[in-house]
């Protein structure tokens, strides 16, 4: 048994930690979120629903919400379709070359997001190494404007940097999977691709549900890469926030518009762990 | 086909066309050789025990019939189709895995009719035949359970059941009751004999217990570091064990290596007549087969040796003692269990006892 001065020793960084750093930044949040600015510029501390209200009435703020999902939607499922595959050959297939692989799926991690983001501009760009490229080869006559400054270069980017995130937890369900039950599957008849489908699959959506838990929330709060490639049909939620907590000095705005990503991200957690649990068997 | 006509045929050693013929198989995993040479048959409706240690390759030689790996060298055929040539979800042969291997995410019902649903059954012949397999395996009350909610002897006959509801021609068991208690093992020795007898279906069982190769085989085949030792009913393995290695590993066994010149067999003080030329030999003496000698003179054909008494084993019904002989010689007896203080005995046996084995080569 551990002594009570051992235990508080243990348990109160931690505690400080996420009091100081968490609970009292929400809580400060969730406070200015009912207040307002006067037209001085000051915060004015009077109770009111007003931000709440905007945010629905106003069509950029919750359409740009809107879009901010559709994006990080799409990245899910690009990045799942990207990582599941990836995780399967890995972890069935791949035999003495697993570990190998497996670095030079997470090394792209170790590169700096900023980097790669600025890496898909240099691509992208009219000026870019795509484009060039296209036009060098007389497949198109002027540069393709869409693919830079579009919602397109926000997917692309933003599913290159969050895939490794939704491989990771798909490749550590697949791997826990006891292979005497594929060999089971096989020994009662079932070709690769039932086996695939009656025991792999199924055993392995922890791991989906972890990834594209990953890849969504991730994504969905990502300010980066719209502001470097999005153009302005490409914004997302987050550079509203950041111009109402900057330029535009309305924080008790900006802070409703986090609040409510907050609790969309805190649901989205729950009901993601919920699904883990129902489909965890161990 | 009725239970005594199962019973009597698969008393038999293999007649006409063996079910299983495995042909002069090898297996090496790199420079690691698991099995040599090992050809073996099966007969329709036997009971057959792969026996052997741990690292003797029987469990490698299963997953060579069953498909999960393939042999380096030799061929496996059933009846007229090579099987070793085919996938394992071809093969008419189904697994009992030594941990079961139950998928965790399907009920009992739906473990057991898996194999029918991969095979795109009717859904009313599944229904039908996976009740019938869960009765015969008395788990129809716990269809609707997942596996991780019932115990090890029930995960057990729930492997049993998904396995047999496939009607397979050869069901394979890997030491799957090697997770079991004692009592329960028991139990479960018994129940799976008289249900390979029901089905009347071959079963290749493998095993490292020698006491339950003994209890529920028609033959058992010894290995040993690859090779197959013997292979043999378990009275005839019992009685009369081929190798050194083979009286040792199935029961307990005195080995005596032994002397012949002239027709005498010497071992230290013991001395019988014999046929064999002149030499070195080893004879397998079974406790059992020693008793303490009663009357004044050795009948023809017996042996008599004095010995002291130097350590008593309770076995329940019998006792084992080691009985050191005047030359040194160690000879363990079963009697039965008076109890009693150490003491000298004279001890006799029968000369025709004591079998002649082929010394086993040590092998690494």
């Amino acid at each position: 048994m551990f002594s009570r001065a051992y235990k508080t020793a243990v348990t109160l960084p931690p505690l400080v930690w996420v009091t100081v750093f968490l609970l009292i930044p929400y809580l400060l949040m969730f406070c200015y979120s009912f207040w307002s600015v006067s037209p001085s510029q000051t915060i004015v501390h009077s109770w009111n629903f007003a931000n709440y209200g905007q945010l629905l009435r106003v069509g950029v703020y919750w359409q740009t919400l809107l879009r901010s999902m559709w994006i990080a939607a799409r990245v899910t499922i690009f990045s799942l379709l990207l990582g599941y595959p990836l995780a399967y050959f890995l972890s069935f297939y791949a035999g003495k070359k697993k570990d190998l692989l497996y670095q030079l799926v997470i090394i792209p991690l170790w590169v700096s997001y900023l980097v790669r983001a600025y890496a898909w501009k240099t691509i992208l760009g009219s000026d870019g190494v795509l484009n060039t490229l296209l036009q060098y080869l007389h497949l198109t006559k002027h540069p393709l404007e869409f693919l830079l400054y579009s919602p397109f270069a926000v997917v692309l980017t933003l599913t290159h940097i969050y895939t490794p995130f939704a491989f990771l937890p798909i490749y550590a369900a697949l791997e826990h999977i006891p292979r005497n039950l594929v060999e089971a599957s096989h020994d009662l008849g079932a070709t690769p691709a039932q086996t695939f489908w009656k025991v792999i699959l199924p055993l392995s959506i922890p791991g989906v549900v972890a990834g594209a838990t990953f890849a969504f929330v991730l994504s969905l709060g990502d300010f980066l890469a719209p502001l470097l490639l999005g153009g302005p049909s490409g914004i997302m939620i987050s550079n509203i926030v950041v111009s109402l907590f900057g330029a535009a000095y309305n924080w008790p705005l900006g802070a409703a518009i986090s609040f409510c990503m907050l609790l969309l991200v805190v649901t989205l957690l729950v009901f993601s762990e919920r699904l883990e649990k129902k489909w965890s068997f161990s | 086909m009725t239970t005594s006509e199962t019973a009597t045929r698969s008393a038999d050693t293999p007649a006409q066309a063996p079910l299983l013929r495995i042909q002069n198989v090898a297996k090496s995993f790199g420079k690691n050789v698991v099995l040599r040479d090992i050809s073996l048959d099966v007969a329709e409706g036997e009971f057959l025990t792969i026996l052997g240690e741990s690292g003797s390759g029987k469990t490698t030689l299963l997953r060579i019939i069953a498909g999960f790996e393939s042999a380096s060298a030799g061929e496996v055929w059933m009846g007229e189709e090579r099987l070793d040539r085919q996938p394992p979800y071809r093969r008419r042969v189904n697994t009992v895995f030594q941990h079961y291997a139950l998928f965790p995410h399907l009920t009992v019902e739906q473990n057991v009719a898996y194999g029918l649903r991969v095979a795109k059954r009717p859904e009313a012949e599944i229904a039908s035949r996976v009740g019938e397999a869960l009765e015969k395996v008395k788990m129809s009350a716990h269809a609707k359970s997942k596996p991780s909610k019932i115990s090890g002897g029930q995960q057990q006959r729930i492997a049993l059941a998904r396995a047999l509801v496939n009607r397979p021609r050869l069901l394979l068991l890997d030491e799957p009751l090697s997770a079991l208690d004692a009592n329960l093992r028991r139990q479960m020795q018994v129940e799976l004999k008289s249900l390979q007898r029901e089905v009347g279906i071959s079963f290749i069982f493998v095993t490292h217990d020698q006491e339950e190769a003994m209890v529920m085989s028609d033959r058992i085949a010894l290995l040993r570091s690859g090779e197959l030792e013997q292979v043999a009913t378990p009275r005839e393995i019992y009685g009369r064990p081929a190798t050194a290695y083979a009286a040792q590993f199935i029961g307990h066994t005195n080995l005596l290596k032994v002397e012949v010149r002239a027709g005498v067999v010497r071992c230290g003080l013991l001395a019988w007549p014999t046929e064999l030329p002149d030499g070195t030999a080893m004879f397998s003496l079974r406790p059992e087969n020693i008793r303490v000698a009663t009357g004044n003179a050795a009948l023809p054909g017996t042996v008599r040796i004095r010995g002291s008494v130097r350590h008593r084993a309770f076995h329940g019904a019998t006792e084992l003692i080691r009985v050191e002989c005047g030359d040194g010689t160690v000879l363990v007896v079963r009697t039965p269990g008076a109890g009693g203080a150490l003491h000298d005995v004279e001890l006799e046996f029968s000369a025709a006892d004591a079998v002649l084995v082929r010394e086993s080569p040590e092998r690494i």
